[in-house]
Order: C-alpha cells, then sequence, then structure tokens
C-alpha cells in the first residue's frame, strides 16, 4: 500500500529518491569552461545569422513595393550581416584569448598534434567507428580526435578565410583608409578583383553550411551511440561517461 | 622650349578659354577654386612635357574617348598641352619619319617623357602578333620604357590585359606592368578610360610635377577609389530592395536597381557614376544597362554580365558558388542521412542481439 503512495507521489512530483537509489552511477569531468560555453552558441547564432543574411545579398528577395524611402530592406540584411559579421570575429578573438587562460580543452580548436601517431590512431579509430568497422569507440574526454581535425579545418581555418574576405568586401563600403581596406584591403588584389572576392566568400559560406550540418548530426550521434555526453556537454560544462 | 599657354595663344584659343578650362580641370580633379590660378600658373609656365603614346595590341577605343573629352576645347587643349610627340594613330607623319621621332625624343629628353601605353604586348611566338615597324610591339616598349619618366598604361588593355588576354589567351597579352616592372605605372583602366579621366590624370602630372596618389593596385584615387555602386543614383532602390527582375518589367520602367540582372556596380572601381561619359550625359546604369564592370582585372572572364553570382571555371561544367554550395551541402546532408539510417539499424540489430545473449 506504502510502495504504491510513494509510485503515485513519485509519478505526481517526479521526486523519487528510490530509483536515484538503484540508478547507474556516471562519472563526470568538466570540461567546457563557461566563456567557451557560451561563445559556443553566441557564435552559432551568428552563423546562422551570417549565412541567412548573405544568401539574401548574393539573391535578394523579390522587389518591395511603394517608395524607395519607405523600404530598408536590403539597407536590414546588410546590417544584420555586418553585425553578425563582427560578433563572429570579436568573438573568435575572445575565444583565441581563452584558449591562452582557459583549461588545456580550450586549445584543442586551435591546434593539432600533425606529428604525433597517437593522434592519427584516434583519428583512424574514430573514422573506423564511423565506417562502423568497430563496435565502440574510444572515451574522449575533451574532442575527440576526429572532430577536432574538421573543427580546426572546417571552422578555424574556414572561419580566419571568412573574416579575411569578409572584412576586405565590407571595407569596399567603408571605402579606402578604413580601418577594414587598411587591415584587410589587401585580399581583394591577391584573390583578383573583388567579384572573385564575393565569389570565394559565397563559397566559404556553403562549406561553412557542411561543417555544421556534419558537427550537429556527429554532435547528436554521439550523445546517442557514443560513450560519453556531447550536446549536454556544450550546456553544462560537465563531460558524462555512461560505461 | 614652349609653355602650354604660348602654345594655346598660338593656336588662337582666347585667354578666357583657357581659364574656362582651368577652372574645369580644377574641379574634375575635386580641388577648390584656389586652385585654379595655380592650374593657369602652372601652364604658362612650365614647359611642355613631351608624351610617347605607343599602341600595342588594342582597339583604339582609348583614343577614341580621349579626343572625346568633354569642354569643347579640350582636344585641342589637351593634345597641345601635352607636346604629343608620337602617337602613330594621330600624328601626320608615318613610316621611317614617325619613328625618327620616337629616337629623337628618347635621346633629347632621357628620363624626362611620359610613356603612355594603349594596348598590351603579346609574348607568344615571340611577339609576332603584334608588329609596330617591323619589329615586335614588345621590344619597341621596353625600348621606349627604358629612359621614360613614368607610365600611363591606358585602358584595361594596358592595365590587366583585357579582351586579348581573356582565357585562353591564345597570343599571350600580357599587361604592362609585368613586362616593365622598375618604372612608376599608372594604370588607368576602363574599357575604354572616361575621357575627363584621361585629360583628369595627364592635368595633375603636369600641373603638380608628380604622379597622382595610387591605390593598392596603382590606379589614381582620385577617379578609382570608390565603386559605382557607392555613388550610383539609383543606390535608394538597392538599399530599399527594388530590384529590376527582367529588362521588360515594371521595375525596369521605374528605373529600380539593377542588381538582380547582373550589375557589376558594387565590384567595379571607376568614376562612371560621378564623371559620367560624353559630357556628362549618362552612363550605362542610367541608360537602364547593368555596369559589366570594365575597369576590372579580367572582367571578360568572370561569366555572364547578367548574373550577379558568377561562374566558376575551375569546377569543369559552368555552376556558379550557389550551385556548387547547394550541391555539396545537399550531399553531405543526404550522407548524413544516410548514415544516420545505417547507425539506426545497427544499433536496433545489436541491441536484439545483446538482448539473445542475455537470455
Amino acid at each position: 500500500m506504502s510502495a504504491t503512495t510513494s509510485d503515485k507521489l513519485a509519478d505526481v512530483t517526479g521526486i523519487d529518491p528510490d530509483a536515484i537509489e538503484h540508478g547507474a552511477t556516471i562519472k563526470s569531468v568538466y570540461v567546457y569552461e563557461a566563456p567557451v560555453r557560451l561563445w559556443h552558441w553566441i557564435n552559432a547564432f551568428a552563423i546562422v545569422v551570417l549565412a541567412v543574411t548573405g544568401y539574401f545579398i548574393g539573391s535578394p528577395p523579390p522587389t518591395q513595393p511603394g517608395e524607395a524611402s519607405a523600404n530598408y530592406l536590403m539597407g536590414y540584411i546588410r546590417f544584420a550581416h555586418f553585425a553578425a559579421g563582427y560578433i563572429f570575429a570579436i568573438g573568435l578573438a575572445a575565444r583565441i584569448y581563452w584558449a591562452f587562460v582557459g583549461n588545456h580543452h580550450g586549445r584543442e580548436l586551435f591546434t593539432l598534434p600533425l606529428f604525433n601517431a597517437a593522434y592519427w590512431k584516434e583519428v583512424l579509430t574514430m573514422l573506423k567507428w564511423y565506417a562502423f568497422i568497430i563496435a565502440r569507440p574510444s572515451r574522449y574526454v575533451g574532442h575527440n580526435p576526429l572532430a577536432r581535425l574538421a573543427m580546426f579545418l572546417l571552422y578555424f581555418v574556414l572561419s580566419l578565410f571568412m573574416i579575411a574576405t569578409g572584412f576586405a568586401l565590407y571595407g569596399e563600403g567603408l571605402q579606402a583608409e578604413s580601418w577594414a581596406d587598411r587591415s584587410f584591403g589587401w585580399v581583394i588584389p591577391l584573390l583578383g578583383q573583388s567579384q572573385d572576392v564575393h565569389t570565394w566568400h559565397h563559397l566559404g559560406m556553403w562549406v561553412m553550411i557542411c561543417f555544421v550540418i556534419l558537427h550537429v548530426y556527429a554532435a547528436i550521434r554521439e550523445d546517442i551511440m557514443g560513450r560519453q555526453s556531447v550536446v549536454s556537454t556544450m550546456i553544462s560544462g560537465y563531460r558524462t561517461f555512461k560505461d | 622650349m614652349e609653355t602650354f599657354y604660348e602654345v594655346l595663344r598660338r593656336q588662337g584659343i582666347t585667354r578666357r578659354s583657357f581659364l574656362k578650362f582651368c577652372s574645369l580641370t580644377a574641379t574634375s580633379l575635386g580641388l577648390g577654386s584656389a586652385f585654379v590660378p595655380k592650374i593657369a600658373h602652372a601652364m604658362e609656365n612650365k614647359p611642355r612635357t613631351p608624351v610617347l603614346w605607343l599602341h600595342g595590341l588594342e582597339c583604339t577605343c582609348c583614343s577614341e574617348s580621349f579626343i572625346r573629352s568633354a569642354h569643347p576645347l579640350a582636344k585641342d587643349v589637351v593634345l597641345s598641352m601635352i607636346s604629343l610627340d608620337y602617337d602613330d594613330t594621330l600624328m601626320a607623319s608615318a613610316g621611317h619619319q614617325a619613328e625618327a621621332i620616337l629616337e629623337e625624343i628618347i635621346t633629347k629628353y632621357k628620363g624626362n617623357y611620359i610613356l603612355a601605353v594603349e594596348g598590351n604586348p603579346p609574348l607568344n611566338q615571340d611577339g609576332m602578333s603584334c608588329i609596330i615597324g617591323g619589329r615586335p610591339f614588345s621590344e619597341q616598349l621596353k625600348h621606349v620604357a627604358k629612359d621614360c619618366k613614368a607610365i600611363i598604361s591606358w585602358g584595361s588593355c594596358a592595365s590587366w590585359g583585357c579582351v586579348q588576354a581573356a582565357k585562353p589567351n591564345p597570343t599571350q597579352a600580357t599587361p604592362v606592368h609585368k613586362l616593365i616592372t622598375d618604372k612608376p605605372i599608372i594604370k588607368v583602366p576602363g574599357c575604354p578610360p572616361i575621357a575627363e579621366v584621361m585629360t583628369g590624370v595627364i592635368t595633375y602630372m603636369l600641373t603638380f610635377d608628380r604622379i597622382p596618389e595610387l591605390d593598392r593596385q596603382g590606379r589614381p584615387k582620385m577617379f578609382y577609389s570608390q565603386r559605382i555602386h557607392d555613388k550610383c543614383y539609383r543606390r535608394p532602390h538597392f538599399d530599399a530592395g527594388q530590384f529590376v527582375e527582367a529588362f521588360d518589367d515594371e521595375s525596369a520602367r521605374r528605373g529600380y536597381c539593377l542588381y538582380k540582372v547582373g550589375c557589376k556596380g558594387p565590384t567595379t572601381y571607376n568614376a562612371c557614376s560621378t564623371v559620367q561619359w560624353n559630357e556628362g550625359t549618362s552612363f550605362p546604369i542610367k541608360a537602364g544597362h547593368g555596369c559589366i564592370g570594365c575597369s576590372e582585372d579580367g572582367f571578360w572572364d568572370k561569366g555572364s554580365f547578367y548574373d550577379r553570382l558568377t561562374d566558376i571555371h575551375q569546377f569543369g561544367i559552368e555552376a556558379n558558388a550557389d550551385r556548387i554550395g547547394a550541391t555539396a551541402a545537399g550531399v553531405v546532408g543526404a550522407a548524413v542521412v544516410a548514415h544516420a539510417a545505417v547507425s539506426a539499424i545497427k544499433r536496433v540489430t545489436s541491441k536484439s542481439d545483446s538482448a539473445k545473449a542475455d537470455a
């Protein structure tokens, strides 16, 4: 009778000390510090805004009715793009600063142990795991080695490229002698002319979209099928291990 | 040596017309009225600098533009003003007589003459695709450039290569700055450049006795520091999001922005939207056609004049960034979906396996 009562109570309130007593104990490690997590989500938001507005700058929405003075659609789209671009760039700069002062997991995004055989062995392990060759991957506290490779090349290097080309194009609007032109204007003759920089910047957006698709899929899949938490780690900071 | 003013008076130009020209020049250079007497003073006192105008692989559109400089008297004024000693298209003499003048100026004004180049030298077949006076143009160019003070690269041909350098560039037409590397080069790109820009650059050099301030790519900042888009009178329609979708639609009749029908104004540095053409009458966008970007490097090879997202040739087929990117994203997305499906099946089967093992 009393068991039935406590069962019912647990159903209603969700408080069930008995189930906790018999639940599996899981180990957890604090991996991503608060600034890293905050940056991740701000950055994710900036990328979404940049990709959507960037697409519309290349292929604008249908013509607006009414007088020109009554509309400012392209102006708003471009403003959102530039504002998000600043957030993206300043965010990356702050994140690089945190790589120096934060814990060692904060540095994984910006470095690759290229000449370390153990690293490449683990990259191979992850590839085998994704190719369904092995049943269980290793347990990783920080980024798994394959994720680290993808983030370095498809996120970090690509971001530097997008920031350089993006601010070079932004400098065209701010015009000669502006900070953007003085810092990044050299990119334009390097890649040919303005039109080429537009094309490369546009291609970069699609590479970033490909990265986001892979990143989100891999994170959710690892969370379900891998041996450690992934998605919640970027919210709470704790990496929990299931076995 | 005669001064410019003396030459002008000798040719029957009144002092009134001369001063009008000085003020017009000051205005087109973006200088204040205080500079008008300075320009007049310079032209009254400075000896004329000899200019040798060479023609390589070109279509003469630069010369055609140049002789239409806006002020009614400008063509006489400018042609007299610069002491144009050699220009095989415009000069009266021909053949050996003309070539002799070239040698005379090179010797007499060593290091003090300006070399203006229209067109460019082709380098393939030992330069045989362009023969001037029985010799390849590349040889003539090197010979005359050796002792010049500075080089003006007229038009997109001399500055970037233009149509003769378009892919696959069979004659290996090469812009001047890639052949002559030891002289200051002023690029005045455009196909052709605007007449007032050409005369403006020359007037600046004669007035101040120095080359104009150049941008990163060697173009005079005063004419090439802004894009067509930055000063386009249709810019409010761009910011409002009002676009011509097709050349015969209502938006076209209303004069909306030509961005969507491929206008290259946002990527083209030139003075068309401020100086305009033919005495400030019009320019392409004002006439209802997008800018084709003729003053930009390699504008012939950037795909259609009517597309905003231009084609990328490295991919074998004609494709723009959006088509390539969307295809790549589609492939990645499909791969992810397939991989997720296989993962789910694997998980279900391995679970039932372990359930059997437990039992």
